[in-house]
């Protein structure tokens, strides 16, 4: 099979392989984490009312451990991302660590302001508990 | 300082050689797919956010339980499952047509262009009853001034509060008037049609009774920042996969005239195929957030 050249610029092309059977094999791999992520959401949905609350917890973190997984199957294999160069995977997936920061933070902020809701944390004392400072007379101009 | 001459119409950001080995269309394609990979990330931190600053955040499993032509089985999780293996699948079919597009079979690429059209538009079907079946619902709420009614889930009113006690309904059904009750106690009756038709012409006290010795399962108002967010997301998810189908299509008609045959390559399939796969990306992330946790 000879490789297409797109244009001058592009020295090589990577090798792509004649078989589909790895994307078959991907395929599977993303139905199968679907399958258990349904499952643990079943599970949650029937027994969640019996669990406490750091099972609860465990269960949807490891959701989302799955739900990353497929989507780095999806973005390597599916999109050919795993087959760039280097520095093409890094000027993607670099910038991307900022959703690090952004999920922490905003999920923190975001409870944080429960907890101020079911407790008086954030409220104000009133207006009358609030001292006046009488005005010296020196101070008025 | 001498100067060395430079040749006319130099291109100074043309070295003669990508430093990706990828084309420039396919790179700007990877950072536009990055961008918007920000924009459903903003959105669905903000989803978050609000979702963890309240106590009453509405159960997707009590909001998302239907199937079409199952009635009111109580199915959670089931329609969107069918909904996330179409979009895997449609994107299976797609990364097979840049397979083709490698080995230059214009054959190949037709066939699974076509499948994979035929899996966005199925998915685009999908959430289009869905949509309809949570914009015409009807829920027994109690509002805030005190009285009963029936809403739909839309961007704006949110049936989906915590549940609310049977003498609470009760008392607020005193309250009610006349045209709610009718509304109300219509909702009970979905297969007959002839004790439907009569409910206008009930008394408030016969309304009540009937009202209240029904199964009904009445809830307190919810958030509506819930269907904001729903409507809101996966609307901005749905027409990507609207555009992409729309993109697809395109490639379908290009590749049947030929376009690629004579270009030498099938680069415009790979780079649909980047949008399109980023669409089922999304996807994976729209149904964590809103069915499955």
């Amino acid at each position: 099979m000879s490789q297409h050249t797109i244009s001058p610029e592009i020295t090589h092309a990577p090798e792509h392989s004649e078989g589909t059977g790895r994307i078959w094999k991907i395929f599977w791999v993303l139905s199968f984490l679907t399958i258990v992520e349904l499952a643990l959401g079943y599970f949650l949905y029937f027994k969640g009312e019996n669990l406490s609350t750091t099972v609860v917890l465990i269960t949807k973190v490891v959701i989302g451990i799955l739900t990353l997984l497929k989507a780095y199957y999806i973005v390597s294999v599916f999109m050919h991302l795993g087959d760039e160069v280097r520095n093409m995977i890094m000027t993607i997936t670099v910038p991307l660590v900022l959703f690090v920061w952004f999920i922490i933070a905003f999920l923190w902020d975001g409870n944080s302001w429960k907890n101020m809701r079911n407790t008086n944390a954030g409220s104000r004392p009133s207006i009358e508990k609030v001292q006046t400072v009488p005005v010296k007379e020196g101070d008025r101009k | 300082m001498s100067t060395t001459t430079i040749p006319a119409g130099t291109k100074w950001w043309n070295g003669g050689k990508s430093p990706f080995n990828a084309s420039y269309g396919k790179v700007m394609m990877w950072y536009f797919l990055m961008s918007d990979a920000f924009t459903f990330g903003a959105f669905l931190i903000s989803y978050g956010t609000i979702r963890f600053s309240v106590n009453d955040w509405a159960d997707p499993n009590k909001v998302f339980n239907s199937f079409p032509f199952a009635g009111h089985a109580n199915l959670p999780l089931a329609f969107v499952s069918l909904m996330t293996f179409i979009l895997i699948f449609s994107s299976v079919t797609m990364v097979l047509a840049v397979h083709e597009g490698h080995k230059m079979n214009r054959k190949g690429v037709e066939k699974y262009m076509i499948l994979t059209i035929i899996g966005g538009a199925a998915f685009l079907g999908c959430q289009a009853w869905e949509w309809t079946h949570l914009l015409t619902g009807e829920h027994v709420t109690l509002l805030n001034d005190g009285t009963m009614s029936v809403l739909p889930t839309t961007a704006s009113s949110n049936p989906w509060g915590l549940p609310l006690a049977h003498e609470a309904m009760v008392a607020a059904l005193q309250k009610t008037p006349h045209e709610q009750l009718v509304n109300i106690a219509s909702t009970i009756h979905h297969g007959g049609t002839e004790v439907a038709h009569n409910t206008s012409a009930m008394s408030n006290p016969e309304l009540i009774n009937m009202i209240s010795n029904s199964e009904i399962h009445a809830t307190n108002l919810g958030r509506p920042a819930f269907g904001s967010y729903f409507f809101g997301i996966t609307g901005f998810h749905g027409f990507h996969v609207l555009s992409g189908v729309v993109i697809n299509i395109i490639m379908y008609i290009k590749t049947k005239l030929g376009h690629f045959d004579q270009r030498g390559h099938y680069e415009m399939i790979e780079k649909a195929g980047l949008y399109w796969h980023f669409v089922d990306l999304v996807w994976v992330f729209v149904f964590l957030c809103f069915y499955l946790v």
